[in-house]
């Protein structure tokens, strides 16, 4: 088989650049679903919030993808769903499997990696302990709810304060389950301050800022938890455990992008965020492959995802076209306070934004962006925290007067 | 009345029924827990040990160097992955090397061929990764590792399929003699009567060794912890390394595994309770400060699940293999090296059994062989996809992470030892087991469980019992 473009992920990364895509020309796409549907993890995400900024209203978790499904069937993209991709090589051949064709290969002309992102386990977390019945990642247990109809438990402590885990706080207790506490191991909160107010503070769950669970109580099912406050150092403190009575525990204690086929191609992966290093147009180290999405790195909000895909699907369309070849090679790096940049490399004069991360909670500073020790962009920041990702855009102009082939983005 | 009855569904029950059912159709193996190999079977080093440890002229020293000869001939017919690594103990003074020394004699004794001993530089040629403080190594070329319930499962599972019957939840209550042989009862009142009893009971053979009289001996648990880390860790090391065994007991372990893992522990905690799996934050810590002195580079942010396991430790320092009554075989104190002697010991209780006057006569239909657990991931993409043709469940992958299909997950509840349970389909498949830990594929598993078994999708459990997945259906909270 060959296909133009294959897009690995149906979810709103693929299907946003698949439109992109085609917008920008693309005939011949393919794109490549393993679940059952097309839609990703917002299938599962029926709580509204999405689509604010993308489609200035508020929508649920499907129909915001149903909004970028249409888009793909009005413009008849095709697509495969319940097709697995096992491996892709350095020369844009990926090999998958279905139901339907059983282990096929397709000779890609350019791919675009929009795989997702996984949630971060509990044995990485090495909580002492049992290993009893009613363990989940938040995300887990929203399936079960959402997706099957079926409550993992009544009375649910949840680790970790990332978004998933704020939106499962009100999902249960809405179900009639008791949320008796969110216990986040660093000094603020992993999730949108939104989902705080929303999620917790109208229902009177209580966030415990510094602490963690230490123990884990049950034989067959859990039956209780032990959580303590820890010290600057993230170790717990003696004295400080508490004992609460539960028969669910909940995770949501990050995510992490999901590279396993980006790793099969041989393509480098930046330490900090998970994903490929790319540059502004989303590509990575090998010219055609693309990617985009919380494969990248992982995304707050979807309309942040979609916009991002837009960018990949276009320049895959340049690719294609044959305008592609790379003017510039400048390094764009995260300094004082900025753990991560995405892009990390500037290859062509345009209009470029850089999304970025901070590693903790600061209040009034300023951005600064530097071109060696020249100043570029300097603007006052009143809050910024790890949970919202920033942004920050260079205009061509400011690109095409760069001195040095590395540029820095640092909170001052 | 069946002719013998395993007590104990572990690796050494396992092997046993399987060694026996090779000469009589009769035999029974009671469990009494809800799946075979939840023991010590379920979570220990999954070395084939060389031999070099145990004292010469012990059962240990001579079961191990025999059953390490027989593993890789015992695997290949289960099916079951095996790799002769070689292993490596490694030193850190010249005290460690001179313990090393001894090692290399006693071994040698025991009958263990090649071993030799290393000096850093030669070390670092085949171990680039080997800390930077380690100054010496024994080498023994004969050392293997092999997944060990793997085993426990194609050996109960090759029994099953040549007539043996598995009788779960079968929690042995009483042992009476009887005109023939014993009639053995569980709690729940079934009982089974047998001309031969084999007691391959683990953490529990000295419970039933009095239960049927026999108060000579007892067995204590010692919890061992480890972690495991990712799949892209496992090369980091091709050898097992051991640490040189000091007055502190015999230290942990760095080994890959045959499954690309890579494996850090045990501990050694000697404990009361023999149900006590926990894992603790000590411990963890002890393990992760004595595997980077060993091995240099290991990255924890990939560890992707610790637990711990019991060994079961006899009062007497060997294994216990000894018929206290006419019938009655004690097989127990069965700890490290008991993996590695698990075929030995199977033939050493067939012939305990031959000499007692067993009728046992080689069976002509017995098939020693058994479809490997990971049939499917080895043929070939043509056999794959004619599979798929035929039935497409073998291109619905379930477990994303470790690419399990959901015929794969079919296959575990339809054949012997069937899984029942979400634990019972990760032993046998690999799915739940990958980095994201059964995050993604866990309600798939369920639904597939609920539907195979004609139960409701809340009655689907972790690990049998009361481990409910869900507890309810939605809106009856």
């Amino acid at each position: 088989m060959k296909a133009d473009l294959v897009i690995i992920g149906g979810g709103p990364a693929g299907m946003a650049a698949a439109v992109s895509a085609r917008e920008a020309g693309v005939k011949d796409i393919l794109i490549l679903e393993r679940d059952e549907a097309l839609g990703g993890i917002l299938r599962q995400c029926i709580h509204n919030g999405f689509g604010l900024h993308r489609f200035g209203e508020e929508l649920t978790g499907p129909e915001y993808a149903a909004r970028y499904e249409e888009m793909v069937k009005n413009m008849g993209i095709p697509y495969m769903t319940g097709t697995i991709v096992i491996e892709i090589n350095d020369k844009k051949q990926v090999t998958a499997m279905s139901p339907e064709k059983g282990i096929f290969t397709i000779d890609a002309g350019a791919v675009i990696l929009a795989m997702g992102c996984r949630e971060r386990p509990k044995g990485a977390l090495n909580i002492a302990g049992t290993r009893p019945a009613g363990i989940y990642t938040a995300g887990t247990a929203q399936k079960f709810v959402n997706m099957k109809g079926y409550m993992p438990g009544k009375k649910v402590v949840i680790l970790g304060s990332g978004d998933i885990g704020l939106i499962m706080a009100r999902r249960m207790t809405l179900e009639g389950a008791e949320v008796k506490a969110v216990c986040e191991l660093m000094p603020y909160s992993g999730g949108l301050a939104r989902n705080i107010e929303q999620c917790l503070n109208d229902f009177n769950i209580p966030l415990l800022l510094s602490h963690t669970v230490v123990d884990i109580k049950g034989k067959e099912r859990l039956e209780g938890v032990t959580i303590a406050k820890v010290d600057e150092n993230r170790a717990p403190i003696p004295g400080s455990e508490q004992y609460i009575e539960c028969d669910t525990l909940l995770l949501s204690c990050g995510l992490i992008p999901e590279n396993e086929l980006t790793r099969s191609a041989g393509i480098e992966l930046d330490r900090v965020t998970g994903g490929a290093v790319v540059n502004g147009n989303r590509e990575t180290e090998i010219p055609g492959i693309f990617a985009c999405g919380n494969v990248l790195h992982v995304h707050d909000l979807v309309d942040y995802v979609s916009e991002e895909a837009a960018i990949a699907g276009q320049a895959a369309a340049e690719y294609l076209g044959g305008n592609s070849a790379a003017a510039l090679s400048i390094k764009v790096k995260g300094v004082s306070g900025v753990r991560y940049t995405v892009p990390q490399i500037i290859s062509a004069a345009v209009e470029t934004k850089i999304y970025f991360r901070v590693g903790n909670v600061m209040r009034d500073k300023h951005l600064v962006v530097r071109d060696g020790e020249r100043e570029i962009v300097k603007k006052k920041k009143l809050k910024l925290a790890p949970a919202e990702m920033e942004t920050v855009t260079l205009t061509k102009e400011m690109i095409e007067a760069l001195e040095h082939n590395e540029i820095t983005v640092g909170i001052e | 009345m069946v002719d013998v009855l395993v007590i104990g569904a572990g690796v050494v029950g396992g092997m046993i029924a399987r060694e026996l059912i090779g000469y009589t159709s009769s035999v029974v193996i009671a469990e009494a827990r809800e799946d075979v190999a939840l023991g010590a079977t379920r979570a220990n080093s999954a070395i084939v040990h060389a031999g070099f440890d145990a004292k010469e002229g012990s059962l240990k020293a001579l079961l191990n160097v025999r059953g390490s000869k027989m593993m890789k001939k015992t695997a290949e017919e289960l099916g079951v992955k095996y790799k002769n690594n070689g292993s490596l103990v490694v030193g850190f003074s010249d005290e460690d090397r001179s313990t090393l020394e001894e090692l290399k004699i006693r071994g040698e004794r025991n009958g263990v061929p090649g071993l030799k001993l290393l000096t850093r530089d030669e070390l670092v040629k085949i171990e680039p990764n080997i800390g930077e403080t380690v100054s010496c190594a024994l080498h023994a070329p004969t050392g293997a590792i092999i997944c060990p319930y793997e085993l426990c499962m194609a050996a109960v599972g090759c029994a099953m399929d040549n007539g043996a019957e598995l009788r779960l939840n079968f929690k042995v209550a009483k042992i009476e003699k009887s005109e023939k042989g014993y009639i053995v009862t569980a709690e729940n009142g079934e009982t089974v009567e047998a001309k031969y009893v084999i007691n391959a009971a683990g953490a529990y053979s000295d419970e039933i060794a009095r239960l049927a009289g026999d108060e000579s001996f007892s067995v204590h648990p010692r919890r061992g912890q480890y972690m495991l880390l990712d799949r892209d860790s496992g090369d980091l090391v091709s050898h097992t390394v051991f640490r040189c065994p000091s007055k502190m007991g015999k230290g942990i372990l760095v080994s890959p595994t045959v499954d690309g893992n890579l494996l850090l522990g045990p501990t050694a905690e000697d404990i009361d309770d023999k149900t006590d799996t926990k894992t603790t934050a000590d411990s963890l810590a002890k393990i992760k400060a004595s595997a980077l002195e060993q091995v240099k580079g290991i990255n924890f942010g990939k560890v992707i699940t610790s637990f711990s396991g019991l060994r079961s430790v006899g009062s007497t320092g060997d294994f216990i293999i000894n018929s206290p009554f006419e019938g009655f075989i004690n097989v127990a104190g069965i700890e490290s090296p008991g993996l590695s002697a698990a075929p030995a010991i199977a033939e050493y209780v067939r012939d305990m059994l031959i000499s007692m006057g067993a009728p046992l006569a080689k069976r002509d239909d017995y098939n020693p062989t058994r479809r490997p657990a990971h049939w499917f991931s080895e043929l070939s993409v043509e056999e794959k996809n004619n599979l798929i043709a035929e039935k497409p469940e073998y291109a619905k992958i379930v477990c994303r992470c470790e690419l399990v299909t959901e015929g794969e997950i079919r296959d575990a509840i339809r054949t012997n030892p069937p899984a029942r349970d979400i634990d019972g389909v990760k032993r046998r498949t690999r799915a739940t087991m990958g980095r994201c830990q059964g995050g993604f594929c866990t309600p798939y598993i369920v639904e597939i469980l609920a539907e195979e078994l004609g139960i409701d999708y809340t009655r689907v459990t972790k690990f049998g019992g009361e481990s409910y997945i869900n507890i309810s259906r939605t809106k009856e909270v």
